[in-house]
């Protein structure tokens, strides 16, 4: 599958790893240069492509390939960027799967409502936060000869 | 009528200031603090701290009664998500978007912004009206119908100069509405009403009849049979 990540932060660069690792075709887009520096998150040996610009405009989403892309991820920090660029791709350049990251519940959920696919972190993080504070702490498994923190 | 603008730049300053002069209730939402003071200061308590994008920003907004939302911030993304929230969740019956990439104008439209304002095909379409190359320029596209408002400045060697409009094949659901002569005087032309070389043209037409159009009004040989494309 060839896929476009908009976005290369923490999640974004981990998707890309992950994506590539799977036998993906992917392409890392993000505005800022030093996201592909050795200050980002994206390992050398990652073989994918890496394209500065912004992923909101048509013209950049062209250049990276858009028109044969399978498919296309949003995950910059902001959620209008990310609803934008999800609906171009979908509306626009007819992308089969299209997924947003939205961080914002409403948002969210108006966008979901209008048939784009989207992911909640806020939610998710603060499910998963709330069922760790919840459960029981596991007794320290006392193996033989063998005292380990949990 | 109560209009909410998002953006408080250049553009949303001057567009609240007409607003409030021509008897509008406007409230401006700007998130950059020292912007909102300088609307308060000027033009008085008609400014809210906060987000457009954020249901619960425009629900202090009372965007419920609001008529018209208007969003004129620099950022495209900020402005398409402001009318789809403003839209969908709220159900405002009419929103406006200021769209920095006119390359956006097409989505905006596709995903139901009602109009869209671009600077830059404004701009561009006064320098094309000035190109001979380019006789035919789009004032507005009328929602739904795919109807187009666009202006024809008539050459003179056009077909059509000295003939009266009654004798002037047009394409199918192609109507001429307004006639302004080279001297600037707007005219509601009848049947009788003469076209004269550098007149400008104002009609309704069909997207799809738009080359028809441009043909019968500047062309040497006029349409030859009415509705060909």
């Amino acid at each position: 599958m060839k896929v476009i990540i908009m976005g290369c932060g923490r999640v974004g660069a981990e998707l890309a790893v992950m994506l590539e690792r799977g036998g993906h075709v992917v392409t890392v887009l993000d505005m800022d240069p030093g996201a592909f520096g050795p200050l980002g998150y994206l390992p050398d040996d990652f073989r994918g492509i890496r394209k500065v610009g912004n992923g909101i405009d048509q013209d950049v989403l062209r250049q990276s390939g858009i028109e044969q892309a399978d498919a296309f991820v949003s995950a910059t920090r902001g959620d209008n960027r990310n609803v934008m660029a999800c609906q171009v791709a979908k509306h626009v350049f007819g992308v089969p799967r299209v997924v947003s990251r939205v961080f914002d519940p409403i948002r969210e959920e108006m966008y979901r409502s209008l048939g784009l696919r989207t992911i909640n972190p806020t939610r998710i993080q603060a499910r998963l936060l709330k069922e760790a504070l919840e459960k029981e702490e596991e007794p320290v498994s006392a193996g033989p000869g063998a005292q380990q923190e949990t | 009528m109560y209009i909410i603008v998002v953006g408080a730049g250049k553009v949303g300053y001057y567009l609240a200031k007409e607003l409030v002069e021509e008897q509008h209730e406007v409230l401006v939402i700007e998130q950059n603090p020292a912007k909102c003071a300088d609307i308060s200061e000027e033009l008085g308590d008609i400014v809210m701290q906060g987000d457009g994008c954020e249901a619960s920003t425009l629900e202090r907004a009372g965007v419920g009664r609001c008529e018209m939302i208007i969003a004129v911030t620099g950022d495209d993304e900020d402005n398409l998500v402001v009318c789809q929230v403003a839209r969908h969740r709220f159900q405002v019956p009419r929103t406006v978007a200021r769209v920095n990439n006119p390359k956006n104008e097409d989505i905006f439209k596709k995903l139901g912004i009602d109009t869209t304002v671009s600077a830059t095909s404004v701009i561009m379409a006064h320098i094309e009206q000035e190109l001979p190359t380019h006789p035919l320029i789009p004032l507005m596209t009328l929602k739904g119908g795919g109807l187009e408002m666009v202006e024809v400045r008539v050459p003179p060697e056009s077909f059509v100069v000295g003939k009266p409009i009654r004798d002037i094949l047009l394409p199918h659901q192609s109507l001429i509405s307004l006639i302004i002569d080279s001297e600037g005087h707007p005219r509601i032309p009848t049947g009788e009403t003469v076209i004269h070389a550098g007149d400008e043209v104002v009609a309704v037409t069909m997207r799809e009849s738009e080359g028809a159009l441009r043909a019968a009004l500047t062309s040497p040989k006029g349409m030859t049979s009415p509705g060909s494309v």
